[in-house]
């Protein structure tokens, strides 16, 4: 019983590790794509359509990702090219991604596929319990922590990740020193599409295996909240992800069980804790200083 | 729509809820002060460092991997050129247009090996806009740049550096977020690790005092120690040519000093520096010939050392310069604003804490308060406006009229005007139109406004006499103060306070970033101000304006203030030294 219920939170803070981690990159570059939500989606219905289409849940799963990286595209076509709000186009991409989504996967629903296939790791999985809870798992599960882990190490170890961080933290100076912050952004941008797309494909290919409308119900906001829950640090999100899973299968293990709390506190709690790590961060200006990127959501103009 | 606004001010009577409300429609300007320009040059003889032999910068020198022999150019420092020399970089017709504004018009120039040369002009001269294009920044509409005798297309930065061209810029391009070494390693081809680069910066730091750890994070170090990062990073790459922008803003005459000397070591080892400056005196002390722009045109390459600092000032004006008069002041004691023992706590990290401030402003003089940025100027000018109050902190006395607790509003109410440093975004809001800006700081004085309605014209009247009385130049009719230039701005902003007859002013770098106009033209306002029977507390860290026009110096040094000292028989170097820290209880005993 326990086990089913770790597992479970497990399975539910994947997506939001693909997608966190994806954001992260972005952020830390220096870009606020607030569209999560819509290249989550456009990820899952893509998704979903090609594994039914082909019968290859592999093959959606790489659809996903296209279709993550093409809707952050757009966005990046956006702010980038053409230097449009971030803020407000975020918003729009989520929009967008919400109903173009729900039109292409419209004679999608009610259809079923095969999820991907479960890999058990030879020997790890089965040692008793902890063989079960993490080495029994889809590829896509095992991405997720392989992802998190290059994140942290190209951010903290490379030089890829220095210039990001410098392009984040202040682009004139970047491109004073010769660095192309327009290309190093795209390339964020993109990059945090496609683990978007990742985690949005996880919903129909492992969690649930059919196509709803909708069907990332707020997963990509929680994202958001969770790079900043996070600090803006790759395995913090590993971790807060599971926290915040956590706080989403107790609510349903909550309205099971009957317990008194409204499911609709524990649905806020994650940005509840968002909020409170928040102010905690802007009380330490040292911390906010040395973490949070100086050019979070300004806009670059070259040649100014 | 505008009135509007106003409305919303008249109604929180809150100068700093305007000022928040303002920032959303500001992009942030950054505030480092630039001092003026000099036209009398002060005797100025800067003390030498006492407490360390060797400038830390000096002594990297030394280390540096390897020197550029200088072969036979160049023996004595900033040496003029032979006339069949080959220069190190040529530049000739270069021009930039940017829409209808031509930044650059023709200009030729060039730049010998182990020179020292300086480009002067004043803001908006187009002086950034040419070492832009040296540094490939920007790219030239029209002109060729030659590098050794060879037309070359400076594509980028990165281009520039490989060629060998430096470039330490004047607001710091370093990364806050970021430690000393990734800094470092940024502007360095890649290849080497990091923890190699910080052994090589921590080996040099330790031999030779330069005393930045290659671990610390920028945001965490003074403003001179990120200079010396941003030197180091320069020199670290070895280049034949170092641009420096302005680069003696944030430091004292002294450091200033020790700078020269490094830069001359390294002129002497035959490589080029182009300085940028518009304080003559600097000039005139470093350099051998210098360049002078004038909006965007050369107008003339000239030897230093046959020009005065007034005909420079001249050359870069255009026009013959004011003088402006001091009268002495009255020898009376009529204290007209009184501060007793106002500290203020470090707010944040990076704030100075005020310690024990008492001043006394005395009517029909200027006291000048001296002083290297960021040594409690800005808390100072926060509590002084009332932006900043503490119920048990210093009391603040008007002709016998207690306003510690007053607001800004209180304030102005009881006489006292304010020109912060910030044009945009603090003294002013840009997207306002004059008329309204000069409302937000007098809508509590008797005129514009009746019982909470706004008068339209008496408002527009009151900022046409300002515009008209202090010769404040408007692009069109009805312009937004955003459309003003920085000197137009500043002598709007100035002429709205002193328009109000206030019994005190107390005023901020009152020529920050002005051409030397407009900077004549609010010095001398400022003194007239004085002359009629106010008393005017001016911060500024412009050494030169400050023993131009003050009575009496007070030094602020990490929020000490100084005893206010008369300028009769005060030396540049004694001030110099109180800015520095340095002697600091022998200025308290004066």
């Amino acid at each position: 019983m326990i086990e089913q219920l770790i597992l479970t939170v497990i399975m539910t803070s994947i997506p939001l590790i693909f997608a966190a981690s994806g954001e992260l990159i972005a952020e830390r570059s220096g870009v606020l794509n607030l569209g999560v939500e819509g290249m989550m989606l456009m990820g899952a219905v893509a998704a979903f359509a090609v594994a039914m289409g082909t019968g290859s849940p592999l093959l959606g799963m790489f659809a996903g990702a296209f279709a993550g990286a093409l809707t952050a595209g757009i966005f990046a076509f956006f702010t980038l090219g053409l230097a449009t709000n971030q803020v407000a186009t975020g918003l729009a991409l989520t929009i967008f991604g919400t109903g173009l989504s729900g039109l292409v996967g419209a004679p999608l629903v009610g259809q079923a596929i095969d999820g991907l296939a479960q890999v058990h790791l030879p020997l790890l999985a089965d040692i008793p319990f902890l063989g079960t809870l993490l080495f029994q798992h889809d590829i896509l599960a095992y991405l997720a922590v392989i992802m998190v882990a290059l994140c942290a190490w190209v951010l903290s170890a490379t030089r890829v990740g220095l210039i990001l961080r410098a392009v984040g933290d202040n682009h004139e100076s970047a491109h004073a020193l010769g660095y192309s912050v327009l290309s190093v952004r795209l390339l964020a941008v993109i990059f945090g599409g496609m683990m978007a797309g990742l985690g949005g494909a996880y919903l129909p290919l492992v969690l649930t295996p059919h196509w709803a409308e909708g069907m990332t119900a707020g997963r990509g906001w929680i994202a958001l909240a969770l790079v900043v829950f996070a600090s803006w640090r790759p395995w913090r999100v590993l971790g807060g992800a599971l926290v915040f899973g956590g706080i989403t299968i107790m609510q349903l293990a909550g309205q099971a069980r009957g317990w008194t709390i409204p499911s609709q506190f524990l649905s806020m709690l994650p940005y509840l804790a968002t909020i409170i790590v928040l102010v905690l961060i802007s009380r330490n200006r040292e911390f906010a200083l040395a973490n949070s990127p100086a050019c979070l959501g300004r806009i670059f103009h070259a040649g100014k | 729509m505008p009135a509007f606004f106003v409305d919303i001010g008249v109604g929180l009577k809150s100068f700093a809820i305007i000022k928040s409300l303002s920032m959303l429609f500001l992009s942030r300007v950054i505030s480092f002060a630039s001092p003026q320009l000099c036209l009398y040059p002060l005797p100025v003889d800067y003390g030498r460092w006492p407490l360390i032999a060797t400038h830390p910068l000096e002594a990297f020198m030394k280390a540096r991997p390897r020197l550029r022999t200088s072969k036979d150019t160049a023996k004595k420092t900033g040496a003029a050129p032979a006339g069949d020399q080959m220069p190190l970089l040529n530049a000739s017709g270069v021009i930039k247009r940017f829409g209808d504004f031509i930044a650059n018009d023709n200009v030729s120039f060039s730049i010998y090996e182990g020179e020292i040369h300086a480009l002067l002009g004043e803001n908006g001269a187009g002086k950034s806009t040419f070492v832009k294009m040296v540094y490939g920044l920007m790219q030239p509409d029209a002109g060729v740049f030659e590098w050794r005798g060879k037309p070359v297309k400076i594509t980028g930065p990165q281009h520039a550096r490989d060629m060998g061209i430096g470039m330490v810029f004047q607001h710091f391009s370093l990364f806050q977020a970021l430690t000393v070494a990734e800094n470092i390693q940024l502007a360095l081809p890649a290849g080497e690790s990091l923890s190699s680069l910080s052994d090589r910066v921590r080996i040099m730091s330790a031999e030779y005092g330069i005393g930045v750890d290659p671990d610390a994070r920028i945001h965490n170090l003074s403003v001179g120690q990120q200079q010396r990062v941003e030197i180091m990073r320069c020199l670290l790459q070895d280049p034949s040519l170092l641009i420096m922008d302005e680069p003696t803003s944030v430091l004292t005459p002294q450091e200033a000093d020790q700078l020269f000397d490094v830069l001359r070591r390294f002129s002497n080892s035959g490589v080029a520096i182009l300085f940028i400056s518009h304080k003559l005196d600097e000039i005139r002390a470093l350099t051998s010939r210098a360049t002078v722009l004038r909006r965007g045109i050369n107008v003339g390459t000239v030897n230093t050392d046959t020009r005065s600092a007034r005909q420079l000032a001249e050359m870069m004006v255009g026009e013959t310069v004011a003088d402006v008069v001091r009268k002495t002041a009255p020898a009376d004691d009529d204290i007209l604003l009184e501060i007793s023992n106002l500290s203020r706590p470090r707010s944040t990290q990076f704030s100075t804490p005020l310690r024990n401030i008492s001043l006394q402003a005395r009517r029909g003089e200027i006291l000048a308060i001296a002083g290297i940025a960021g040594n409690g100027q800005d808390e100072l000018m926060e509590a002084l406006i009332g932006e900043w109050r503490d119920a048990n902190n210093g009391i603040m006395v008007i002709e016998g009229l207690d306003i510690t607790h007053a607001g800004p509003t209180a304030r102005r109410n009881a006489g006292i005007s304010f020109v912060p440093e910030e044009r945009n975004g603090h003294a002013a809001v840009p997207a306002m139109s004059l008329a309204d800006n000069n409302l937000l700081t007098s809508h509590s004085l008797a005129g514009a406004v009746k019982k909470g309605i706004i008068d339209n014209n008496a408002m527009r009247q009151a900022a046409d006499d300002v515009t008209t009385a202090f010769d404040v130049r408007l692009p069109n009719e009805n312009p937004l103060a955003s459309a003003l230039s920085g000197g137009n701005l500043q002598k709007f902003v100035v002429g709205r306070e002193i328009a109000k007859s206030p019994k005190v002013l107390i005023i901020s770098q009152p020529t920050w970033g002005v051409d030397v106009g407009a900077a004549m033209f609010i010095r001398s306002a400022m003194l007239k101000l004085a002359a009629k029977g106010s008393a005017v507390v001016m911060i500024s860290q412009d050494l030169e304006e400050v023993f131009m026009i003050a009575h009496r110096i007070a030094v602020l040094y990490d929020g000490h203030l100084s005893a206010a000292m008369d300028v009769t028989g005060l030396t540049a170097e004694k001030v110099g030294l109180l800015m520095g820290g340095i002697a600091a209880s022998k200025g308290a005993e004066a």
